[in-house]
């Protein structure tokens, strides 16, 4: 006999969808990264983290590097954009937090403004850990950066009327739909956002991360049978990309966050807080995600690098 | 491909005799399709039909093994791509490499760093199983000290010794035969040599080709030497390749149902790159896409934690959502006057609430009661999540006898609760608290600053 390569033709793609000018993401027809298959559309991309306020304990060498541009988003965000060269920035609205100085909606549309007119990649606005706030900061900030064409994370369950609202349908840009991993969630909340109006390529999807070790099983699962349904069903509902805030989860994680001094034995702190972030930047690449957002410079060149390789 | 019922009636004898305890031919042929029914039932059943049968049963993908004693290893027996589909079952194990024309101190840090890396996570004992051994030299004796050296340095791990030379294998072989080594491996040359090695000595072979119609023929031949305890790999040194050969071995046994692909893959991540990080994104890859063995330069901790768990996450049963053993849990350096939460034992939500208890530096206790591994609101509408089943975990765990705090934080998507859990524990005032598990630092923060105050 004879070696036959087996050959898996899918009957969906997921939607292209354009962040900013000219970013695209998806449009695969295939399994993330079988290019054997058939056409792999856009290659996943990768965003960089920045906040509205002074970080605490982030990496040493990342806070070095910085410097004193810290204190500043738009200093921040300039000098990320051109040492590190990611394909978007992600500005998260830490201070908003009711804990970390509860900065006003106003003032975040403020900072959303001077950032983008500072550079020119594309922005992926991030909010605070409250969903109610998060629904006042990205309408302000939704006004403020209209028809820019960004992306807002997120809109969930609880918010998404009036986060689709503002950011989808009155100031043209793009929705994000978190839900808690889990297909069926994904798909309702996608079909609500559609059914309030938003145009599908005014939407991308999160449908929850976590790191490798956290229920990071259920993660995989999820997207595994999203990027089934999407391409084998052909299930329209489930065809568009898939952004994770990687960074968000990894770094909080006692294998990141543990000092040397808390667990001797575990070594330098930063190679285990970039090890997780790559681990479940790349986990989540391969069962299907187009996008995640990274904080460590060295995280974002060994992804990029890696992505390269599967894809030339 | 699998039988259907219809395939097997045309390999019956036809008789209808009712021996075989079914009225007809057909239907025991149907019977025999769903797997209900073994084909001995019918004794007129020719011997080529027999062993058409038991190949078409066999399972997609055979299970090998390796190491000796306590550390013997399954790998391979998959039968699904995907972990929805059914349980990943036998877990990909790791391997250090080394090799005989490397200085002996960098073998000795290695050996060492090996040995660091031995930990327990959610009852599982996490160490590097195998040690990679490479016969660069062309010399014997040189190989055979590097063996003996990493055999002695790391009890715990499993040689598997890389040679193409036949010679050389079998003394390596001979040398740590009573750990059950890996034999790495066969190819295009020597393969009829290490097929009888393999074969004298029971062990697991591993075979290489350049790509993967070579490798499909030389796994043929190797077949038609009657073994079949095997572990493939191609020669491709690009990771798209590696990438497409590990994927569509695997298609070809579980999709396309053939067995000559049918066994389990090894891939050389240290060969495809050479910094550690990139070897991490790779291995990250293959223990989520489908390897069995996968070789790395080194092992630190920074490596181990994150492939580590996830091979372990990979690896759980779907269908039985990992739940968190019942208890009373301390958090930090949390004393009898520490504040107390409950949550459930689904095991995503405790980690979540627990990692959230940890940020927030304030010391802490939780208590998980049996709320049937379901996550809160799931719980709480199922009746898993209630004032008995909280109060039945408070008197269970000796809460009352551990600690002086008699309030107890609720997640506060079930404030409602509060009232039936008042009921059921008169003595206790029930804190409603945080609505997301994000905002718990917060939220302990201003708990435990009003008490102070
Ligand atoms: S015993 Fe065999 S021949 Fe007789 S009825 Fe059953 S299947 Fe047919």
């Amino acid at each position: 006999m004879t070696y036959k390569k087996p050959v898996q033709k899918l009957a969906g793609k997921i939607r292209e969808i354009t962040l900013g000018e000219n970013l695209k993401l998806g449009g695969e027809s295939v399994l993330p990264f079988y290019s054997f298959d058939g056409d792999t559309g856009h290659k996943p991309v990768i965003g960089m983290e920045i906040w509205d306020v002074h970080p605490e304990n982030w990496p040493t060498t990342v806070m070095e590097e910085l410097g004193d541009r810290v204190r500043n988003p738009v200093e921040w965000a300039k000098f990320c954009e051109e040492k590190y060269k990611p394909d978007f920035l992600c500005l998260r609205f830490v201070g908003a937090n009711p804990d970390m100085g509860d900065r006003t909606p106003e003032e975040c549309a403020q900072i959303a403004k001077e950032v983008a007119e500072a550079v020119t990649l594309p922005l992926v606005i991030a909010g605070c850990d409250s969903n109610e706030k998060n629904g006042k900061i990205f309408t302000k900030v939704a006004e403020a950066l209209a028809d820019k064409n960004f992306a807002f994370l997120s809109a969930v369950e609880s918010n998404y009327k009036e986060v689709g609202a503002a950011v989808g349908l009155a100031y043209g840009n793009i929705v994000v739909a978190e839900s808690s991993v889990d297909l069926n969630l994904a798909k309702q909340l996608n079909i609500l956002l559609m059914q309030l109006g938003v145009k599908p390529e005014k939407m991308l999807m999160n449908p929850g991360c976590s790191a490798v070790g956290y229920g990071y099983e259920y993660v995989i699962t999820t997207l595994d049978r999203i990027r089934l349904a999407a391409l084998d069903q052909n299930d329209a509902t489930l065809q568009l990309p898939i952004i994770m805030p990687v960074s968000f989860e990894t770094w909080k994680v006692k294998e990141s966050a543990a000092s040397v001094e808390d667990v001797p034995e575990w070594g330098d702190q930063e190679e285990r807080g970039i090890a997780m972030e790559i681990s479940t930047s790349v986990g989540i690449l391969a069962a299907g995600a187009n996008a995640v957002v990274l904080r460590h410079p060295r995280s974002l060149e060994v992804v990029r690098e890696f992505i390269n390789s599967l894809i030339q | 491909m699998a039988l259907t019922g219809m395939d097997i009636y045309k390999l019956l004898p036809k008789k209808n005799c009712k021996e075989c305890g079914f009225p007809t031919c057909l239907a025991f042929a149907m019977k025999l399709a769903q797997g209900g029914v073994e084909a001995e039932k019918c004794p007129y059943m020719s011997e080529d039909a027999k062993t058409r049968l038991s190949e078409a049963t066999a399972p997609p993908m055979r299970t090998v093994r390796f190491g000796a004693g306590d550390r013997c290893y399954t790998l391979g027996g998959e039968t699904v791509l995907f972990r929805h589909e059914k349980t990943f079952v036998n877990r990909p194990r790791f391997a250090v490499a080394f090799s005989d024309t490397m200085s002996n101190e960098e073998i000795q840090s290695k050996i060492e760093r090996m040995n660091k890396v031995d930990y327990i996570r959610i009852s599982e004992e996490m160490y590097v199983e195998i040690a990679a051994l490479e016969c660069k030299s062309g010399n014997k004796d040189t190989f055979l000290s590097l063996i003996k050296r990493v055999k002695d340095g790391c009890k715990k791990a499993v040689p598997m010794i890389i040679t193409s030379d036949p010679e050389i294998a079998r003394a390596a072989v001979e040398e740590c035969r009573e750990s059950g080594p890996i034999l790495f491996g066969a190819d295009e040359q020597n393969y009829e040599a290490m097929v009888n090695l393999a074969k004298q000595y029971n062990l697991l072979l591993g075979v290489t080709a350049l790509d993967q119609e070579k490798l499909y023929d030389l796994v043929q031949k190797i077949q038609n030497l009657g073994y079949r305890e095997l572990l493939l790999s191609t020669g491709s040194t690009a990771l798209k390749q590696v990438f497409d050969d590990v994927v569509n071995i695997r298609r070809t046994a579980l999709v396309s149902q053939d067995r000559t692909f049918g066994y389990p893959t090894a891939v050389f991540a240290h060969k495809l790159a050479k910094e550690k990080m990139m070897q991490l994104a790779i291995a990250t890859l293959f223990v989520e896409k489908y390897a069995s063995v996968i070789v790395l330069d080194d092992i630190d901790y920074s490596l181990a934690l994150p492939l580590f768990a996830l091979r372990q996450n990979i690896y759980t049963d779907p269908q039985r959502p990992m739940r968190v053993e019942q208890g009373l849990y301390r958090i930090g350096s949390a004393d009898e006057n520490s504040p107390l939460l409950v949550t459930v034992d689904f095991a995503l939500t405790y980690f979540i609430v627990s990692g959230e208890v940890e940020r927030s530096k304030v010391p802490a206790w939780m208590l998980i009661p049996d709320a049937g591994g379901y996550s809160v609101l799931t719980a709480w509408a199922a009746g898993k999540f209630s004032g008995k089943t909280i109060a039945r975990a408070v008197k269970e765990f000796a809460v009352e006898e551990k600690l002086k705090t008699r309030e107890i934080i609720i997640p506060g998507k079930v404030a409602v609760l509060k009232a039936d859990i008042e009921d059921e524990l008169p003595s206790w005032k029930v804190v409603v608290g945080a609505e997301e598990a994000a905002l718990l630092p917060k939220f302990l923060r201003d708990y435990t600053g009003k008490k102070v105050s």
